[in-house]
């Protein structure tokens, strides 16, 4: 049971850590200087958001099988497949959680507004100098938010890591494919600790996360 | 002669620009005009933060011409917006050494001067949220100058304070004036402000900048007995003699 938990956590931050990292630049781009078409951008990063997870999984397995042409391009490192691998659920993860970084990420950096770069330009900063020492510090909150519902939905998600990931002990199995095959074989006392212990262990993340930006708004007060 | 030369034509949107400024190498000269009438985004082009077509040398560098377009970050100019404008997360001394920390310009104006200057010291630890309207422009005038300027714009600096909060911060701004060794470009449709800073006044109207001869009688006549009087002793004090006219 201790291994299925490792997995799960470490799915879930090394999905929210790599995140973070791509949604960025993609949630910056989107906001600065609206185009109409900037909007279909915005449509394909939002997808995953109503695509049923086995629509999903099912695409997603194409793409990281032996035979998909993106996994070719691969082969000459020595990688045949990422289908049924940890790699492959992150990648996975990453795509099902995409919308949750983006759309925080851009509402923060939309309202922040243009006038902080400005300033930052005005007193001889570089645009990314600007970037990393104004609009990312003022955009905190919105990666806070992004952080808690890109590891939240990880550790939620079902469908799509069941779909590419086949669910092996110590490998891809991650705690909600585990209670799902628990509740089928009847085990319901293990079934609850598991749960419970999830229900237990987001309500504190989402608690001690919340408190932190209490507390840091507080001191900028 | 004239420190910074500027000439810009364009549009925004619907709005058509079409001026030409100098400034000398000091004084303030006061940006007046009603309002769209374009003087901020004169401002902005100034500083490289709106781009139209056209042609800007200060101290004898082309910051913008045909081929050159300087951006913003690399213009040696202070900007005051009309809001503040501090950086919310940094303090009140990081705000004031964010540009300080960025510009390889000699340290014209030292971080003491500035804090003496404005008052700030007992500001400087505090976070920019507790600071009052006057207390923040301020810090933003005091932000733009350690940033070392060779040009300071300022656009209706105290516009968005109430008059307590104006009255306050004025006679910082007149000290500024008497201290600085630079040409500073300051937006103001209120009479009084520019009765007692400006030494110079333009006025601009639908784009462009209102002829020299304003000052005729017939220009005169929609204004109020406040605004002449602003504008007559702007006149006296930029040295131009009153000539009686026969009419």
């Amino acid at each position: 049971m201790a291994e299925v938990v490792w997995t799960t956590l470490k799915l879930a931050g090394l999905t929210t850590i790599l995140l973070l990292i791509l949604a960025t630049p993609i949630a910056w781009w989107l906001s600065r200087r609206r185009a109409w078409w900037k909007e279909i951008v915005a449509a394909v990063t939002t997808l995953p958001i109503i695509l049923p997870p086995s629509v999903l999984g099912f695409y997603l397995l194409i793409c990281i099988a032996p035979s998909s042409p993106l996994m070719g391009l691969l082969h000459p490192f020595g990688i045949r497949t990422l289908a049924f691998t940890f790699t492959g659920l992150v990648i996975g993860s990453m795509v099902y959680s995409l919308p949750f970084a983006v759309q925080p990420l851009r509402n923060a950096f939309e309202a922040m507004g243009a006038r902080p770069m400005e300033v930052a330009a005005t007193l001889r900063a570089t645009p990314l100098d600007a970037f990393f020492t104004v609009a990312l510090p003022l955009a905190r909150r919105g990666f806070l938010t992004a952080a808690i519902l890109v590891f939240a939905h990880t550790i939620g998600e079902f469908g799509v890591v069941l779909m590419i990931g086949g669910g092996i002990p110590g490998k891809t199995e991650v705690i909600s494919v585990r209670i799902y095959q628990l509740v089928e074989s009847l085990q319901y006392g293990e079934a609850h600790r598991l749960a419970a212990g999830v229900v237990a262990f987001s309500f504190a993340a989402l608690l001690a996360m919340l408190l932190v930006d209490r507390q840091a708004d507080e001191a900028r007060r | 002669m004239s420190l910074v030369e500027a000439q810009f034509a364009g549009t925004v949107g619907t709005f058509r620009l079409d001026v030409a400024i100098g400034l000398g190498p000091t004084g303030i000269t006061a940006l007046s005009g009603p309002s769209g009438s374009g003087k901020t985004t004169l401002l902005r082009c100034i500083a490289g933060l709106t781009r139209l077509s056209g042609r800007l040398v200060v101290g004898g560098e082309v910051w913008q011409d045909a081929s050159t377009f300087r951006p913003t970050h690399r213009r040696p100019v202070g900007v005051v917006f009309q809001e503040a404008s501090l950086l919310a997360h940094l303090s009140v001394r990081d705000n004031l050494s964010y540009g300080a920390r960025r510009t390889s310009a000699m340290a014209q104006v030292s971080l003491d001067d500035t804090i003496d200057l404005l008052g700030l010291a007992p500001l400087l630890l505090r976070s920019t949220g507790a600071l009052s309207g006057g207390e923040r422009q301020r810090v933003a005038l005091g932000r733009a100058l350690m940033s070392q300027p060779e040009l300071l714009l300022m656009d209706e600096p105290l516009s968005s304070l109430d008059a307590q909060a104006k009255a306050e911060i004025l006679p910082y701004l007149e000290r500024l004036h008497r201290t600085l060794a630079m040409p500073v470009l300051y937006i103001s449709h209120d009479a009084g402000e520019i009765a007692r800073l400006a030494d110079r006044v333009l006025l601009m109207d639908a784009g462009k900048i209102a002829p020299a001869e304003m000052s005729k009688r017939d220009d005169l006549a929609g204004l109020s007995t406040d605004q002449r009087d602003a504008l007559a002793r702007a006149a006296l004090r930029a040295g131009l003699k009153p000539q009686l006219q026969a009419r």
